[in-house]
């Protein structure tokens, strides 16, 4: 076995992947998001299967609140980026920045989920509900779905956030957060496909 | 004892060999008007001529590897107490080629034709008769959309020419299919699918749910009759006659009364009119009861005294159960529908 | 004389809370054999109902109950943890592992199987077991109650073999002993990591066909409410695009198997083994692009027919590579017959008959004759019973010795070989002859006259000569557990690592990692005239996982919230996923860093630490 590297700060070039444990977690975690972009694929197919039976009631052009959706975009598009803040810091062994970093990630994580209940709350006054049409319910699903990936990446940083308030940077927990960064990374993805797809081509028609 | 066991297992494999051979090739063709070896249609000839096809190059294909096998097995087997290392061969590139190459030829011999008879099956003629069928659980509507006549059960046609089936389902997914004559379709609730079918010889042929669709899946069974189109003519004429032969007794004229009164909601009786239930005109001249029981007075008041039993979970209220008919207005009823002859 | 994993007294604790992949493996192998049994009793009702025409042994509902569990329970609850059995046995130590790279994660995924199937299996006593057929198409499967059974019992259970996919690939990836290239690896983890792509690609569509199944009949959602504008062929669709991924990630690892018993039976190395690797990858591939062949009835039109008949017809062509190149293998080689053997070659005309039926099936045009008969029935019993099953045999027969420690009796094992293959050939060959004949697939009844009664009574029999195998193996099993031959540390003269250590390993498989020098690297060791494997590192304390009762608690949580689901109790919903939440909790804030274990009987060097 290799002695690592350290460098001047005390922590290896890349701490997630100086482990064996690290490593493994890093191409295991690959490979779920992959499982699940197909999973998505498939919520897609069927929203975009379903993307005109509205059965009578409103369409997504009539619907759409485009200016909030954007502003949800806008966070949750930023807060990819100050997860990036966290790793870097984290890679630096700064601790206390990286801890900044990531709990402003949580706080815009959900200032999008708020949006974003708010959002489903006035598309149900305006008659869009979940058993309102095939273009309801399969709406409901891709979104609702991706809604809930954001909730539990929230959850997910939050804990790790409150386990270690404590403790420092080392190989074993370096793996862990860059692992919750790269789920946080995978949600924006999925949402900036789920923005094109069901608001930009809804209300393109 | 470890030879006689190797000759025989050798013998016993050439011997499978030839008896799966000869059964292959022989081939019970099975029954006529059912069987989809018997093709007495132009699709299902096409078909068939498909399945002749594949066969004969998988039963080749099949050969040389059953031939390779055996060799192999009785060459190589090692003798008992032989603990001989055999010289250790990596590979040999111009047979990979070959067993990739030649497979790739073989499928290109099946190809074409499947791609040419499978742009055929689905050219369906503008021009031809069109027979709009519907699917239910576990029952098949007929509707003539040229003449307005509206059957159940069994489908007339004229022998000769292509007919345009446009195929829908009611509730779940079915299929259609009448092995004699063509392949199947599926019958789908949210869209019509098209196919045609033509008859080279008149008869009755067996027609066959092909899609699980509940208990009642394996019992909705239905006819394709293939008459002359001077017959045909003539049945569409009497379907389209708004009446029915009069009731013979008295008992067949109470059944009709009971009929009006218990039935009528979702049994039609003029072959123009459409119900929710299977059209009952031209009854008595069915083949069937219940789509799989001969049509006779004892099978009617099976059916009557609890469709439950004879077709479970199949959607007609119970006469007896739920509609409070008793046995003697159950014969009466059963007098009556099989006095509704055409005429 | 190191002890082996097995040596500890039994405790039922230990087997519940073990992370170790080869006691993680033997409960695998022990639910698949029990489900196998399960299913087999289905199809046997099944074959009494049909012996005779108009047969009043099962009405309609019921046929149709049994059904479809039989398929669900062989495809899902019998085949996969079989399977998942060899590859959690026999991959760590092909690649010369100590474990996979995610234990907890892999006692897991067994403990979500587990009560996956439970829940599935006591619809029957809740209700009525489903029966709407494995592939439970909408609208029909909203009109039951069983469907709930299904579709939650597959959610979990299909979340554990996502879970074990995961860990297989990363596993191979990234753990392999020094010297092991991807291709030096064996055919049998080979086909582990193809199956597993396939697995994580094709079970992540099917999860998404049971969200709108389980949405539709809970919460009143409209997918298929034509009525409303929904579609049933999506259904179809996407049911499918996993569907037949479904069944080549069942047979890629018994190719597998057959490729490392064939080259070990036949003492020759495998012959083609980089065409082998590509023609596994390809089938991978290319089973993902024919899916609609399934639906060439359903009226999507001539050009995707067309385009999916050729791609189907074109996965004929690496399969066909594989035929050939174990035949080439046993020739010039020294075949043995013992039981394995027998299975590993009797697999090959057995799969090849399913597969040259598979070639017809995909001509659209002739399908349009066999689609939804019996005909399609004898196909997939062929590749399934004939080849799958069959290669189970064979592995089981292969690595008994290694991972019990004991041989199978070699007389049952030849007389099940026989009355499992006459049994197998008679109740399917004569099915294919049935299709053409008019029968459809799915019935629970005939009409007589139609000339299909001495075919059926035949099929019935043939199920009975199969069940008197599966008896004889089970008896088997138990009479070797009793008083069998003590194996070897190497009796078949092995190729591959798992041969290089002794029968049954010792907890930690290898006291030291190997050096890898070549393909069939344990072969290759012997042809050097050395003894055993040379090493990678200085003997030094191992590192080992940690047992753990979370991952069956974490599982049981979600067996709460299914019944949850299915009665429409909130309560039972939020009590079953608190439990699971609280676990996978516990397990994140715990900090969990394994033992350190002393290799037995052998000498450490003081104060040398690594990780495993």
């Amino acid at each position: 076995m290799s002695t690592i590297d350290l460098k001047a700060n005390g922590l290896p070039a890349h701490p997630e992947r100086a482990t064996q444990e690290g490593r493994a977690k890093l191409v295991g975690f690959w490979l779920y998001m992959s499982a699940e972009a197909v999973l998505f694929a498939t919520f897609f197919g069927t929203f975009m299967t379903f993307r005109n039976s509205v059965n009578g009631g409103p369409t997504g052009a009539e619907l759409f609140a485009i200016p909030m959706v954007l502003t949800a975009t806008a966070i949750l598009l930023v807060s990819s980026l100050t997860s990036v803040f966290a790793i870097m810091a984290m890679q630096r062994n700064q601790a206390s920045k990286m801890r900044f970093w990531f709990a402003v990630t949580v706080l815009l994580g959900a200032s999008f989920l708020g949006l974003e209940v708010y959002e489903f709350v006035e598309y149900v006054h305006e008659g869009h509900t979940f058993t309102s049409s095939p273009f309801g319910s399969s709406f409901y699903t891709l979104v609702g779905f991706h809604g809930a990936h954001v909730l539990f990446g929230v959850l997910w940083i939050s804990t790790l956030l409150l386990r270690n308030i404590n403790r420092p940077i080392d190989t074993y927990v370096a793996p862990k957060y860059y692992v919750a960064s790269l789920y946080w990374h995978f949600v924006d993805l999925v949402w900036v496909f789920i923005f094109t797809i069901v608001y930009l081509f809804g209300m393109v028609g | 004892m470890e030879f006689s066991m190797k000759n025989w297992k050798t013998a016993g494999r050439y011997i499978l060999l030839l008896v799966l051979a000869a059964l292959t090739l022989t081939g019970c063709a099975g029954q006529e008007n059912l069987s989809a070896m018997i093709p007495k249609g132009e699709g299902a000839e096409q078909q068939y001529d498909l399945i002749k096809l594949t066969t004969y190059i998988m039963l080749l294909v099949t050969a040389v590897v059953i031939i390779l096998f055996v060799y192999a097995l009785v060459k190589y087997r090692a003798k008992p107490g032989d603990k001989s290392i055999p010289k250790q061969v990596e590979g040999n590139a111009k047979l990979e080629f070959l067993w990739t190459a030649i497979p790739l030829v073989l499928i290109v011999i099946i190809a074409i034709p499947t791609v040419k008879s499978e742009f055929a099956l689905a050219d369906v003629p503008e021009d031809a008769m069109k027979i709009k069928v519907t699917a239910n659980q576990f029952w098949w509507e007929f509707e003539y959309p040229d003449y307005g006549v509206i059957t159940a059960q069994d489908m007339y046609m004229p022998v000769g020419d292509k007919v345009a089936l446009e195929l829908k389902s009611k509730d779940v997914i079915h299929s259609f299919w009448v092995p004699a004559l063509g392949g199947k379709m599926d019958t789908n609730p949210d869209n019509v699918n098209k196919m045609w079918l033509q008859a080279k010889e008149t008869g009755i042929y067996q027609g066959k749910c092909t899609e699980l669709c509940g208990a009642g899946h394996a019992l909705m069974d239905f006819k394709v009759v293939v008459v002359t189109q001077e017959e045909f003519d003539a049945w569409i004429e009497k379907m389209k006659n708004p009446e029915n032969p009069a009731p013979a007794t008295a008992k067949a004229h109470e059944g009709q009364q009971i009929f009006e009164k218990s039935c009528m909601g979702c049994h039609a009786t003029n072959g123009t009119g459409r119900s929710m239930g299977p059209n009952m005109k031209g009854f008595g001249d069915r083949s069937t009861v219940a789509g799989y029981l001969e049509l006779n007075e004892e099978n009617t008041m099976k059916w009557l005294k609890d469709p439950e039993k004879v077709k479970q979970q199949n959607k007609m209220p119970s006469p007896m159960q739920d509609l409070g008919l008793n046995e003697d207005q159950l014969s009466a009823l059963t007098e009556y529908l099989l006095g509704l002859k055409l005429e | 004389m190191a002890t082996s994993y097995l040596d500890k007294k039994f405790s039922l604790w230990d087997w519940l809370t073990t992370v170790d992949h080869k006691k993680i493996g033997t409960l695998y192998f022990f639910a698949g054999i029990f489900y196998f049994a399960v299913g087999g009793l289905e199809a046997l009702f099944i074959r009494i109902q049909l012996m005779y025409p108009m047969n009043d042994f099962l009405d309609g509902e019921t046929f149709n109950q049994m059904m479809t569990m039989h398929g669900t329970t062989m495809l899902f609850f019998a085949a996969t943890p079989l399977l998942f059995g060899f590859m959690n046995w026999v991959v760590p130590l092909q690649i010369g592992a100590r474990d996979v790279a995610f234990p907890f994660l892999n006692s897991l995924g067994f403990w979500m199987f587990f009560f996956g199937a439970l829940l599935t299996n006591t619809s029957f006593f809740l209700g009525g077991a489903p029966q709407a057929g494995w592939t439970s198409y909408a609208p029909l499967a909203l009109d039951y109650k069983g469907t709930d059974f299904f579709v939650l019992g597959l959610q979990i259970s299909g979340a554990g073999t996502i879970m074990s996919a995961i860990n297989f690939l990363t596993t191979i990836f990234t753990m392999r002993a020094p010297g092991m290239t991807l291709l030096r690896m064996p055919l049998f983890t080979w086909s582990t990591v193809v199956a597993s792509a396939l697995i994580m690609f094709a079970f992540t569509p099917l999860t998404g066909a049971l969200f709108l199944l389980m949405f539709e009949r809970m919460f009143d959602a409209k997918f298929f409410d034509v009525a409303a504008g929904g579609n049933v062929v999506l259904y179809e669709h996407i049911f499918w695009i996993f569907g037949h991924p479904e069944v080549y990630l069942l047979v890629l690892p018994a190719f597998g198997i057959i490729s490392d018993v064939i080259a070990a039976v036949s003492r020759k190395r495998l012959f083609g083994y980089h065409s082998m690797v590509f023609a596994t990858v390809l089938i991978g591939f290319i089973g993902f692009m024919v899916w609609a062949h399934h639906m060439f009835a359903v009226g999507m039109g001539p050009t995707v027919n067309t385009v999916f008949g050729i791609a189907t017809m074109l996965v004929g062509v690496p399969t066909g590579i594989k035929v050939f190149n174990w035949i080439f293998t046993m020739i010039g080689g020294k075949v043995q017959f013992n039981t394995a053997g027998l299975f590993a070659i009797s697999f090959i005309p057995s799969f090849v008959i399913g597969g040259v039926t598979g070639v017809m099936l995909a001509s659209s045009v002739a399908d349009f004759q066999f689609h939804d008969t019996y005909f399609v029935i004898a196909h997939f019993h062929y590749v399934i019973v004939g080849g799958i099953v069959q290669a189970v045999f064979a592995g089981m027969f292969y690595w008994w010795p290694k991972i019990f420690g004991k041989m199978l009796n070699e007389t049952l094992g030849k007389w099940m070989f026989w009355l499992f293959l006459i049994g197998f050939n008679l109740t399917f060959y004569i099915q294919h002859y049935l299709g053409l004949w008019g029968m459809p697939r799915r019935v629970f009844t005939y009409l007589p006259n139609q000339g299909w009664d001495t075919a059926n009574f035949v099929s019935t029999v043939g199920a009975f000569f199969m069940s008197a195998a599966v008896i004889l193996l089970v008896i088997n099993v138990a009479v070797t557990f009793a008083r069998g031959e003590k194996a070897v540390q190497d009796p078949w003269y092995g190729r591959t690592l798992e041969w290089s250590i002794p029968s049954p390993p010792p907890e930690y498989n290898f006291a030291r990692t190997p050096i890898v020098r070549s393909n069939d690297p344990w072969w290759y060791e012997k042809m050097q005239g050395k003894k055993e494997m040379q090493y990678a590192e200085p003997l030094s304390e191992i590192h080992m996982p940690n047992p753990s009762i979370i991952p069956l608690i974490m599982a049981f949580g979600t067996f709460i919230a299914g019944y949850g689901f299915i009665y429409t109790s909130w309560f039972g919903v939020f009590l079953g996923f608190g439990i699971t939440g609280v676990c996978m909790f516990i397990r994140s804030i715990k900090d969990d860093h394994g033992q350190h274990v002393h290799p037995e009987g052998l000498h450490v060097e003081k104060g040398v630490h690594h990780s495993a």
